[in-house]
């Protein structure tokens, strides 16, 4: 099959939206320079014009809201924060008026927007341009949050996104922006909600979300080197994130490994971590261990990123440690 | 088909009855909270009527209104079902948001009721949306966003403004001075009473307007829907106006000071309604004609408080519904 990279799969999916819907639009900080969307939104405004691909004005709030106003009136826009952390300044109208919206109104104003933010981090960039904010959204309900990790997922998702009559919260990570992989040309949607198994086992199940789930592939054939069979899921969404097939998976191995590189306390990771042990108590065989980022800011020092972000090594370490 | 006298006259009729229906329903609902029927934070609008009547009769039925926390009578003059209002407030499946909304969250999208929201200001870039979205559409359709002073204290005012005169965007920013952002009047809260400057400063034209006198209202109202409609961008309109009653509840708030009561003293003369019933009157108006609204009117809203007091409470079995829309 044809092979694109992650950014290129999602400038595709953007594409080929703005063409089959005259509703769907772009707006946001950094939409037309491809310093702040690398290749995701690449010439998007030549192809389209600068009416349907807006680069706004510094002001996330307002800018996303308008989104939100839009999407009432009948829009499918995807408003872009090319950096998490720039988007707290739109919590009000991402919490208090997207998400709440279909349900004060008893489900007469539904808001279709995509909210397209981008995780950045590494490079010493420090506390402010580097945060998986993830979390914080998946408490809210209303909201969906997707995370994906490979280049067919980043296409798929931000289809279904799209076509999603709620407010979708489209993560994607920047450190994923190179890797390639098999993308179908026409369009298709990879279904929110639903998580895949990317490698079956029987040992212990390893749940992972966006740039953990591609560095637990490094991790899982490690660990099939020492001879552990590990089963694989790749969350996709995190909110609702795939119960029935974690639930199945971990029925059948009875271990469980969360890695999501976001904060150990009160993320998703702890989400799934105490919906399993509420619903799957005694099929458990040891406790559940989190591979997650330290309850700290991160650090810009080189030195310290290292020791603060995770990778394939925290993954086998947990891993092993779930099984003796 | 009219000849201007009818046409003036019957615009006349219509701007007062919309104010009367304002205020009647407004003090039925204080009645209602004293009578602790109602238990929804109710915002009353009462002496503000005049800039809800007047900007929405400016308006077509396609154009779309966005509102705040006290937005009685925004949805009232657009046009919103009473009866859906009462429900709405006493809590029952049959109001406009199916009783998970109350007081502050009102919407009649058939009449271009878009929906109100008590976050400050919120609905602000809401409404510049809705116009984003007629402007790529190219539908004709203009958005008013309606809020208070205290709004225009928020970053998204500022941020709004300055978005939807870049992009020429068919919107009306109507703001309601009436001096007070709950307890804290406008000069504890800004250097300068120039709310309207704001206009200037993000590049559109800013009009101050006698927020009680509905003529003056529509008619300023009429030009920016007009200037809004010929693509040539948003207007600021500031109303000045004052709260009779209270920031929340139906009390008169007499209790907090001289300041308060000066101020009543110095307003409550400046009703909207004895100001517009006079000018009907000069046109040659019967007096006789203004009996038989109010007994209309007041009809209509004890019908509605009927309908509303008949209507079934929501069934906790439905407490989950509508978290995500169709598809989620």
């Amino acid at each position: 099959m044809r092979q694109l990279t992650y950014a290129q799969a999602i400038r595709e999916a953007h594409a080929q939206l703005l063409r089959e819907d005259s509703r769907v639009f772009i707006c946001g900080q950094g939409v037309w320079n491809p310093w702040y969307a690398g290749k995701s939104l690449l010439d998007l405004d030549k192809e389209f014009g600068r009416d349907r691909v807006l680069d706004c004005p510094v002001s996330e709030n307002a800018t996303t809201a308008a989104g939100i106003g839009a999407a009432i009136a009948g829009m499918r826009p995807i408003v872009f924060h090319a950096r998490m952390d720039f988007m707290l300044l739109a919590v009000d109208p991402i919490i208090n008026q997207a998400a709440n919206w279909s349900y004060l109104f008893g489900g007469q104003g539904s808001v279709p927007i995509v909210i397209r933010c981008v995780i950045n981090r590494g490079g010493e960039q420090g506390a402010q341009h580097s945060q998986a904010l993830h979390g914080l959204f998946t408490h809210v309900p209303g909201l969906k949050v997707v995370m994906p990790s490979t280049p067919y997922d980043a296409k798929g998702l931000l289809i279904a996104s799209v076509r999603d009559r709620n407010p979708v919260l489209y993560i994607d990570d920047r450190w994923l922006y190179d890797d390639s992989g098999d993308v179908p040309e026409e369009t298709y949607e990879v279904p929110i909600g639903k998580a895949a198994v990317r490698r079956q086992g029987k040992d212990v199940t390893l749940a992972a979300t966006s740039f953990m789930a591609a560095e637990a592939i490094q991790a899982v054939e490690t660990l099939a080197g020492l001879g552990v069979d590990v089963e694989l899921i790749d969350l996709r969404t995190v909110k609702p994130w795939d119960r029935d097939l974690v639930f199945s998976s971990v029925g059948k191995t009875g271990r469980l490994v969360i890695a999501d590189a976001a904060w150990h306390s009160g993320g998703v990771a702890a989400d799934v971590a105490a919906t399993v042990t509420g619903e799957l108590f005694h099929a458990l065989k040891a406790p559940i261990l989190r591979v997650c980022l330290p309850d700290a800011p991160a650090p810009t020092s080189a030195v310290l990123e290292r020791a603060y972000f995770i990778g394939p090594g925290d993954i086998v370490a947990a891993v092993q440690k779930v099984l003796h | 088909m009219y000849d201007d006298r009818t046409w003036a006259m019957e615009l006349l009729t219509g701007l007062y009855r919309t104010m009367l229906l304002i205020r009647l329903t407004e003090e039925r609902i204080a009645a209602l909270i004293e009578a602790k029927e109602i238990k929804t934070p109710c915002h009353l609008c009462i002496g503000q009527e005049a800039i809800a009547a007047g900007v929405c009769a400016a308006l077509d039925g396609q154009d779309s209104i966005w509102g705040g926390h006290r937005s009685h009578g925004h949805y009232l003059a657009k046009g919103g079902d009473l009866n859906g209002l009462l429900a709405e407030i006493l809590g029952k499946t049959t109001g406009c948001s199916t009783g998970r909304g109350g007081s502050m969250h009102l919407i009649d999208t058939a009449v271009g009721v878009m929906g109100t929201v008590p976050l400050v200001g919120a609905t602000i870039p809401l409404a510049a949306g809705a116009a984003w979205a007629s402007k790529l559409r190219g539908d004709g359709r203009v958005a008013v966003a309606f809020f208070g002073d205290g709004a225009t204290e928020e970053g998204h005012f500022h941020e709004s403004l300055n978005l939807a005169s870049l992009y020429r965007l068919p919107v009306l920013f109507v703001c309601e001075n009436n001096f007070y952002s709950t307890h804290m009047p406008l000069a504890e809260r800004r250097p300068k009473d120039n709310i309207v400057q704001s206009a200037d400063l993000h590049g559109m034209p800013g009009v101050r307007v006698d927020g009680n006198d509905v003529m003056e209202v529509y008619e300023s109202a009429r030009a920016a829907v007009k200037r809004a409609r010929d693509g040539q961008g948003p207007t600021l309109l500031e109303c000045r106006t004052y709260r009779w009653r209270g920031h929340v509840g139906p009390a008169w708030d007499l209790d907090v000071g001289e300041q308060r009561r000066r101020e009543l003293e110095e307003w409550l003369p400046k009703d909207p309604l004895p100001r517009l019933r006079r000018r009907i009157v000069e046109a040659g108006g019967r007096l006789d004609e203004f009996d038989t609204m109010e007994q209309e009117v007041r009809a209509d809203i004890e019908a509605a408080v009927r309908f509303a007091r008949d209507s079934p409470t929501p069934d906790p079995s439905e407490l989950l519904q509508h978290v995500y829309g169709p598809r989620g």
